[in-house]
């Protein structure tokens, strides 16, 4: 379907607009048609072929209201001034994005289809609807599907979402489940002790993210966004002043030696007026963002904190399944030293999630959180559940921890940051997607403006701090950073902020030391036996990576990138015992000799699940997570 | 010379199948779908024929339910002129689909057919035999190398067959099917996604084509392969001519 819109305002923007619904040469979601809201007419190839065509801009901008746009058809890699004196720095970041491959604009492009990225994107085309006018909106996302790279929990609180779709229900979204009951309990070896529940899941759902995303998609589909799964966004793109204008994405069919293979495909400059980052937690170019604008310092926020979740959903049992029911736990398999928990939660179809979630600043080297995982599912009180059951998809994600002491400035010039990839995560709810689907609604309210009128895109951050995440995160922000005084501190701190403060604490306490530097050397600990796998209740990592169904096209440069390559076997692995070969959930880290009897370090990086533990928890941050070619990593699909 | 390209929606290949509880066939809910690997490497050997200056226009050709139009669009993205989708939902068997395609060979009159050698999820390596069968057309199937004379109106074919590399001339109008190491596909380009968008699909149903669907073929059950079991050490080759006779009754 196409639409030719042609409007005039006040910043003399005349748009051209195609509605697609296409996807990469891996195909997922698929979209009828006939379903999008705009009616067929004109013929597009000539607005197809005027948008796809290189450096020439489809449209010009005039007024410079618009954080210092000038030269737009001009993307030539900034000499940054100010901050990072260092040309390397400026090539590294900004890329040059004029010269040698096609260029597509839109007025926003947003870079993940996650659920902050979908909400801003659908948000955006209600804005317009409402106001009579069209912006283009493009989401690139480097799974091979919607949906294939989301992992959660989850029980869904349906705030945002009310306010975004509130006819969901009759719309039929995937959610389905009511919580029916929340049983919170402490476990120690052999046995579950019963406490109350912290949470309040009455009027939340217990669903499948990546189902919920799906489904999103195709409603940001209907009112006419433009969704590129496939496709991985590996640069930034900058003008000559240091603003973002866009993303580049990866060049296609390059060889592991960096040779350009047969089907050698250069990546396509994707320009936006406003870019906006929802990459998830630890979003590789959103943490180089933070990093080249400062955004953490910008208002003394804290750094980052995060935790490891691994998770697998089972199909159980029907006389075992009770849909709606909730169950998460604290204490064994994890040590008083090292904070986390696990949840169960009953999904529809006798399908059941369970996980472990860790903490990243665990002291212990030796420390597996996929083992401590295979232990959780043989207690007492779980094994019956899992018993006679299958496990169906298994996945791993990084999740941010730091509440509303880490959140970054989440502005910069040409754009901002939503949902975790700022980290909107409320801790002791232990729920992320309703404050970071609302993150993404009001980024896209303060862009709309921002277009239409001229108005500054820092408004996104004063509308943030107005509105109920704010509110919500500001109760929750002192039970984390309390159990980095130990486990009944922790507790103890908690019950205060939760009965006696009831979320209005007159202090903040602090997060203790960066997760990577929070690692002990291996000679403080010993090495841990973890049990083998019984291949019915636990398995080994290669029988689970199997069903996360990731897989990457081997014959391509490895996207983890070693920014010192004689650390690992210099450091890591005298240090710490080579703690990546532990916590990576992937098997992706692997130390094995050579021919000389040496330990090498061996990154297997096509079983990577993009979960970003390595890039967080590595002690000297030596790995570097990069975007791998589009199309890969895992294919969740219940998860 | 028209090229037509048949390209069909199965599970992808990366994905961990799972039998349906009622042994009906394989669970395809919620699974991730994408073009079986084989008709890419087919959707890419006619697009080079084309790029070679050899066909005026490749026409891909998929059948299958309404969600089978996604791989049409994909191979659209990739190069591909038209589209037709015959919709059909049900179990399509390789006799149907030869019998359908023999009704479109009618209508489009293409100088070359491309087919995988195979589909994924079947693996039943029948649907290009078969069409070339009904319409009296030479075949050279597992292809691994070919090569078009236009003006002696031939394709030289090299065949991947369990001897090694067999060479086969065929005459034009011929049904060709790929093998793995014809060609390494292309990725469809944003800009091509967008491109696509605008080509004409056209489509069928096997009514319209005089196609009787019945099919003398029925799927009675779908299991599992049987468990692998734990492989046992034997101390001496004595006990090993033991078990192979009195346990495995191989012997």
């Amino acid at each position: 379907m196409n639409r030719l819109v042609s409007f005039r305002s006040k910043s003399r923007i005349s748009t051209i607009s195609c509605s697609s619904s296409f996807y990469a040469r891996i195909l997922g979601n698929s979209i009828d048609a006939s379903r999008t809201r705009s009616p067929a007419n004109a013929s597009d190839s000539l607005a197809t072929l005027s948008r796809c065509s290189s450096l020439v801009p489809a449209r010009t901008l005039t007024g410079s209201s618009l954080f210092g746009f000038r030269n737009r058809s001009t993307a030539s890699w900034s000499n940054l001034t100010g901050h990072e004196g260092s040309q390397d720095f400026a090539r590294r970041f900004c890329s040059d994005a004029a010269a040698e491959r096609e260029s597509m604009e839109y007025d926003v492009v947003i870079v993940g289809a996650g659920p902050a990225g979908l909400s801003a994107a659908i948000r955006l085309k209600q804005l317009c609807g409402e106001k009579g006018v069209d912006l283009s909106v493009c989401v690139v996302e480097k799974g091979a599907e919607v949906g294939a790279h989301i992992i959660s929990g989850n029980v869904f609180e349906p705030r945002a979402l009310d306010e975004l779709l509130p006819e969901w229900k009759k719309e039929e979204a995937p959610i389905s489940v009511s919580v029916s009951s929340d049983k919170f309990w402490f476990l120690t070896k052999d046995r579950a002790f019963s406490l109350p529940s912290p949470f309040d899941n009455k009027n939340n759902y217990v669903i499948s993210l990546s189902q919920l995303v799906r489904w999103m998609g195709s409603k940001a589909e209907e009112y006419g966004v433009e969704i590129y799964p496939g496709f991985a966004a590996s640069e930034i793109l900058c003008d000559d002043n240091g603003s973002v204008i866009g993303i580049g994405t990866n060049d296609m069919g390059v060889a592991k030696n960096g040779s350009k293979k047969e089907n050698f495909q250069r990546g396509v400059a994707l320009k936006g007026r406003v870019t906006l980052f929802a990459e998830g937690c630890r979003g590789s170019l959103s943490e180089k963002i933070i990093k080249k604008y400062h955004l953490r310092e910008k208002r003394n926020a804290q750094h980052q904190t995060y935790a490891l979740g691994i998770k697998e959903v089972w199909e159980i049992d029907e006389s075992k399944h009770q849909p709606g029911a909730v169950i998460h736990t604290l204490g064994w398999p994890l040590d008083q030293k090292t904070y986390g928990g696990s949840f169960l939660y009953h999904m529809s179809e006798r399908q059941v999630a369970i996980g472990l979630v860790v903490a990243l600043n665990y002291k212990n080297p030796y420390l597996s959180p996929y083992e401590e995982f295979q232990k959780l599912k043989h207690h007492p009180a779980i094994k019956p559940i899992l018993e006679d059951g299958t496990v169906i998809q298994y996945g791993a994600r990084t999740l941010n921890e730091g509440g509303i002491q880490s959140v970054p400035y989440p502005v910069f010039p040409g754009g901002a940051i939503i949902g975790c990839s700022a980290g909107f995560l409320n801790v002791p709810k232990i729920k992320g997607t309703h404050t970071a689907m609302k993150s993404g609604m009001l980024a896209a309210e303060a862009a709309f403006g921002t277009l239409l009128e001229g108005s500054n895109l820092d408004s996104y951050w004063t509308t943030l701090q107005n509105s109920w995440v704010w509110e919500e995160l500001h109760k929750a922000h002192n039970y984390r950073p309390a159990f980095d005084h130990g486990f009944i501190p922790g507790m103890a701190i908690s019950a205060v902020e939760h009965y006696l403060f009831r979320g209005k604490s007159p202090f903040t306490l602090k997060h203790g030391k960066p997760d990577h530097e929070a690692t002990n050397v291996a000679r403080s600990h010993s090495p841990i036996e973890y049990p083998k796998p019984d291949g019915v209740l636990s398995f080994d990592v290669p029988t689970s990576l199997h069903r996360s169904n990731t897989n990457h096209d081997h014959d391509q440069p490895a996207h983890l990138k070693l920014r010192d390559p004689e650390i690992p076997t210099q450091l890591n692995l005298p240090e710490y015992d080579g703690p990546e070969s532990r916590y990576c959930p992937a098997r992706v880290y692997e130390y094995v000799p050579e021919e000389s009897g040496q330990l090498k370090l061996q990154i297997n990086a096509q079983n990577c699940l993009h979960c970003k533990a390595c890039d967080i928890k590595d002690p000297k941050q030596n790995i570097e997570w990069t975007v791998p070619e589009g199309g890969g990593g895992p294919g969740y699909s219940v998860m | 010379m028209k090229i037509m390209v048949a390209v069909k929606r199965v599970i992808d290949y990366a994905v961990k199948i799972r039998v349906k509880a009622d042994k009906s066939g394989v669970e395809t809910q919620n699974v991730k779908m994408s073009m079986n690997p084989f008709c890419e490497i087919a959707l890419e050997e006619a697009l080079r024929i084309k790029e070679a200056g050899l066909a005026s226009e490749v026409v891909a050709v998929t059948m299958g339910p309404k969600q089978s139009i996604d791989t049409l669009r994909t191979g659209l993205a990739m190069g591909a002129d038209r589209g037709i989708h015959v919709e059909a939902t049900g179990d399509l068997f390789p006799l149907a689909v030869a019998k359908l395609f023999k009704a479109l060979v009618e209508i489009e009159k293409p100088g070359l057919i491309i087919l995988g050698k195979q589909a994924i999820d079947n693996d039943c390596n029948q649907t290009g035999q078969m069409v070339a069968g009904l319409l009296g057309w030479p075949q050279g199937t597992f292809a691994s190398k070919v090569v078009l004379d236009k003006e002696k109106q031939e394709v030289m074919v090299d065949r991947e067959v369990d001897g090694g590399l067999e060479t086969v001339c065929l005459n034009l109008p011929a049904v060709i099917t790929t093998d793995l190491r014809l060609n390494q596909p292309r990725y469809a380009t944003l800009p091509n996604i967008m491109k696509a968008k605008s080509k004409p699909v056209k489509k069928y149903t096997p009514e319209e084509l005089n196609v009787a669907m019945k099919s003398d073929l029925e799927v009675v059950e779908v299991t599992e392969p049987p468990k692998r079991k734990a492989g046992v050490l034997v101390s001496s080759v004595d006990e090993l001519i033991d078990k192979l006779k009195n346990e495995a009754h191989v012997i």
